[in-house]
């Protein structure tokens, strides 16, 4: 088990998380590989988000270990987490409302992190050129002025993609994606997505089966805070464990 | 610093200390529990607390005059009638200001916290238009004179054993209120999930009104027993403002037991400081002491893990 | 393609807003008023320097101190040491049972200077000590409580509670510090006579001079990248946290940067009016100066300042003539600034005043037609330095 891999980016080890005796996730272990897109199944409270919140540093987990290349992140920051190069987008659209599409997406350009860094930042051409690259990526070329507040539900959840995208994360965490989109924003989105997870490592949560087909490398199903059942979709949609669990009696 | 004293006398002086620290303990768990109920539940800063304690202690100020020019076969018992009455008008004054005032600022503390400054404002001017700014002392019954002497060097006097004796009632009160009535069922419903607690039917507005009224009347009536080991003055309530927060905070708001520990620990503290030091210094240890420790524990000393 | 988007230091319409400032301060107020006022209105413009730090740290970053009286006394107190000590020489102090240690000392029985007042008698050093103390303290303070995540009414209430510490501890130890009466009798600095007329106006002029430095330095911040930093922090912390900043630092940086411009408000106050009290450091004084920003338009450095001149003229001229009436007016400003102005003076020029001086010229000044008004809150903060 202690195996230490070097190829893989993350290495989560006995995870295990308890709030007030509850284990939302217990004993988990799984590994990513460079450019793997792995996914994320199981039924609601199964402890999915929780898993990414303990990754990034927004839950602090009570045991275990999660390695990123390498790295312990577990003792780590959220912000020097993502300084290392953890990006995660949450399942609700979370932008800067009050601020305009080009701002958002200049707050999470790589540079200027630090107090001083960001006092003396400068909006050089080429800080310019990577946001209207992006925004043409995530099609609010056109919406760089206005403020985040005015965007549509699908806009922001792209806009989202795009702070991710310029922050230029080697491992991607997403939460739910195309949840509450349009058919049409759906399809927009899910096109977005093949085209970022192309040269990262992504985990991904997704109810929506179609699209975890389309991109998923292995896929874990995780019951009750461990694992269920995990590798290719084709595999764990045949395991009976899982059937029974998300078929139920 | 101990070496003038012998053992007995020192015994003697802790233990005096000790009492008057007591009944600092009272006046603090008084002003407390009010504001315990106001912050610690509806998490509503609310500055002006010191004005409805004092406006207490004016109803009972006027109180014990009426009961002196109309009825003064009875003026033994006027205090407990002033302490109804104290509670009954902070209590409706509360309501009025939670509808008036903090019920638009639900979502805006801080600006909570500022307006309820102006009103501090307001209340301290109106007392000094009405009461004139001098302070004013209430005559105590007589049954309420002198002291007990528990040996010849330890003597503790009666009107602070009766505050005492006060505190635990009414602390007693507002936790059965709190953990056995239907209503502090329903308050501590909408605290922890107010849609849901609307969802079973809690009409969650009144709720707010009397929760607030509720901590602003044990406020009154705290006000009350205030008169009888002090005077009052339009700005007395500002002065134990600070105090009572750090209280409340410093116990971990939300938490009864927690509030009865902080101000046991901060009362005795400065009591018991205050015998070696100045009492500035004596306040301002005890204070920066328990600013130093939420520092280093924020969520204070006893707390329930908070959702945010 | 893009607009030009260059982070100008002032838009136009900022400009005007800092050069009608200037014509104010400059100009206006020295050939209106005769000394005595005019020295008074210096006194007001010393606050406006907390007001100011407040505008950044609360109305930007969303962190209320109630305790900016601290910062303001430790930089009036470190600069009345200085003029203090210059006060008592062995000379002018020769009655004194010990002559050259400040009067208040030797009335407190106090035989030698304490060790901790010897550098005051330096220039140099409590120049750089009204900024540095001040600061030091709201690092220690700022990194305590940020670190862990404190802020909201928790902060405020330990704020005060230190606001409310210093006073006590100022009035308590008398013989170190002058006690309730402060420090006062004042009258050179290196020399020069800071109680004549000449002095006065002088003083007054240093005073806006560095009032406009600190604005300049505020409206620096607001331009940068750590000023959308700080919006995007008091609406949605826990994002900043995830685009890979770390929270706390800039929490420390802005409410430092507030401490130092209340610190050199303080030193400014004490060479103004020729004394320091602890009536000025306490939770009444403290919060008082939020008001002034509030009044002013919380999101508006420059709103910050004529709010504090506006809520203090008000204050002497009220507080002469009806006592009485003044802690009502002031006491329902709070309640009406919160409750219908939440944007102060800055929100009622740019939300009732500007549209329609815009429609009356119709609107061909050049500036952009900004998008049609939502959020009162965020609506200010594009015109807010108006």
């Amino acid at each position: 088990m202690t195996n230490v891999n070097p190829n893989f980016v993350l290495m989560v080890e006995d995870l295990t998380v308890s709030f007030d005796g509850f284990k939302a996730v217990n004993g988990l272990s799984f590994e990513v590989e460079p450019n793997e897109c792995r996914v994320m199944i199981g039924p609601n409270g199964a402890g999915k988000t929780t898993v990414l919140d303990l990754i990034c540093g927004r839950t602090r987990a009570t045991s275990g270990s999660v390695r990123f290349k390498g790295k312990e992140l577990l003792t780590m920051r959220e912000d020097q987490i993502v300084l290392a190069g953890v990006g995660r987008k949450f399942q609700t659209p979370s932008v800067y409302e009050d601020l305009s599409v080009f701002e958002n997406l200049e707050l999470s350009y790589p540079r200027g992190h630090s107090v001083f860094g960001s006092l003396f930042f400068r909006r050089d051409a080429e800080v310019k050129t990577r946001i209207a690259e992006i925004a043409e990526t995530i099609f609010l070329a056109d919406l760089l002025d206005e403020k985040a507040a005015f965007l549509s539900h699908g806009q922001k959840q792209w806009l989202e993609i795009g702070m991710l995208l310029i922050q230029d994360p080697e491992l991607l965490m997403l939460d739910e994606p195309v949840a509450g989109m349009s058919v049409a924003e759906r399809k927009k989105t899910a096109e977005l997505l093949n085209r970022i997870i192309d040269h990262r490592s992504v985990i991904v949560i997704e109810h929506d089966m179609g699209f975890v087909e389309d991109i998923a490398t292995r896929v874990t199903v995780l019951h009750q805070g461990q694992t269920l059942s995990e590798g290719s979709m084709e595999r764990v949609k045949n395991d009976p464990k899982v059937i029974e669990v998300y078929l139920g009696h | 610093m101990f070496a003038d004293y012998s053992m007995g006398e020192l015994t003697a002086i802790f233990a005096m200390q000790g009492f008057a620290g007591l009944i600092l303990f009272s006046i603090f768990v008084l002003m407390a529990l009010g504001l315990a109920i106001i912050f610690g539940q509806m998490g509503v800063i609310n500055m002006a607390h010191g004005e409805f304690l004092i406006l207490g202690a004016y109803v009972t100020y006027i109180t014990s005059h009426v009961f002196q020019d109309v009825m003064p076969g009875l003026f033994s018992i006027y205090f407990f009638v002033a302490m109804i009455l104290a509670f009954i008008a902070s209590g409706a004054l509360g309501m009025f200001v939670e509808w008036a005032l903090i019920r638009h600022l639900y979502k805006r503390p801080l600006d909570t916290l500022l307006a309820t400054w102006g009103l501090s404002l307001i209340l301290q001017q109106a007392y000094r238009s009405i009461f004139g700014a001098r302070e004013v002392g209430v005559t105590i019954p007589d049954w309420m004179m002198g002291s007990v002497y528990l040996t010849d060097m330890i003597e503790v006097p009666i009107n602070g054993l009766f505050v005492m004796g006060l505190t635990v009632i009414i602390f007693a009160a507002v936790g059965a209120l709190m953990f056995r009535s239907t209503w502090g069922r329903s308050m501590r419903a909408v605290v922890q999930n107010r849609t849901m607690a609307e969802g079973v039917g809690i009409d969650s507005e009144k709720i707010d009104r009397l929760t607030f009224g509720l901590g602003c009347g044990i406020a009154g009536v705290a006000g009350s027993a205030f008169t009888m080991i002090g005077s009052t003055g339009p700005t007395a309530g500002q002065q134990y403002i600070v105090d009572t927060f750090l209280v409340v905070v410093f116990g971990g708001a939300g938490s009864l037991l927690g509030l009865v520990a902080s101000a046991f620990s901060i009362s005795q503290a400065q009591s018991i400081l205050e015998f070696f030091l100045s009492g500035s210094m004596a306040k301002v240890l005890t204070l920066l002491a328990v600013v130093g420790i939420l520092m280093l524990r924020p969520q204070g000393l006893f707390t329930l893990k908070l959702r945010k | 393609m893009l607009i030009d988007r260059k982070s100008r230091f002032l838009t136009r319409e900022e400009m005007i807003g800092f050069a009608i400032l200037a014509v104010v301060i400059f100009l206006v107020l020295p050939l209106a008023l005769d000394t005595f006022r005019l020295n008074l209105f210096g006194k007001y413009l010393t606050y406006a320097f907390v007001a100011v730090g407040l505008v950044l740290c609360w109305g930007a970053g969303g962190i209320l101190s109630l305790g900016q009286g601290v910062f303001f006394g430790l930089g009036g107190y470190g600069m009345a040491m200085f003029l203090k000590l210059e006060a008592s020489t062995p000379e002018a102090t020769a009655i004194q049972s010990t002559p050259g240690i400040p009067d208040f000392m030797d009335w407190n029985q106090l035989t030698a200077l304490p060790w901790w007042w010897e550098p005051f008698h330096s220039l140099a050093f409590t120049m750089i000590a009204v900024v540095i103390v001040p600061v030091a303290v709201a690092f220690i303070i700022g990194v305590a409580m940020f670190r862990r995540r404190v802020g909201g009414v928790y902060f405020a209430i330990i704020t005060q509670a230190l606001a409310a510490i210093l006073t006590i501890l100022i009035i308590g130890q008398q013989g170190f510090t002058g006690g309730l009466n402060g420090i006062t009798d004042l009258r050179t600095l290196k020399g020069w006579d800071i109680r004549s007329d000449e002095a006065k106006e002088i003083l007054y002029f240093v005073n806006g001079a560095l009032l406009f430095a600190c604005l300049f330095v505020a409206q620096y911040v607001r331009r940068s990248k750590l000023g959308r930093l700080l919006i995007a922090m008091r609406d949605q912390e826990d994002r900043v946290r995830f685009s890979g900043y770390d929270v706390a630092s800039f929490k420390v940086f802005v409410f430092c940067l507030g401490a130092a411009f209340a610190g050199i408000g303080g030193a400014m106050f004490t060479l103004q009016v020729g004394f320091m009290s602890p009536t000025l450091v306490g939770i009444v004084p403290s919060i008082e100066m939020v008001i002034f920003a509030a009044v002013g338009g919380r999101l508006s450095i420059i709103g910050a300042v004529y709010g504090t001149l506006l809520v203090n003229w008000a204050k002497t001229t009220f507080s002469e003539s009806f006592p009485e009436l003044w802690l009502f007016g002031l006491g329902a400003l709070f309640i009406a600034v919160v409750m219908a102005f939440p944007n102060g003076l800055a929100g009622l020029w740019s939300e009732q005043i500007m549209p329609r001086l815009r429609k009356r010229t119709g609107g061909g000044n050049g500036a952009p037609a900004s998008p049609a008004p939502v959020a009162g809150l965020s609506e200010v903060r594009k015109a807010a330095a108006e």
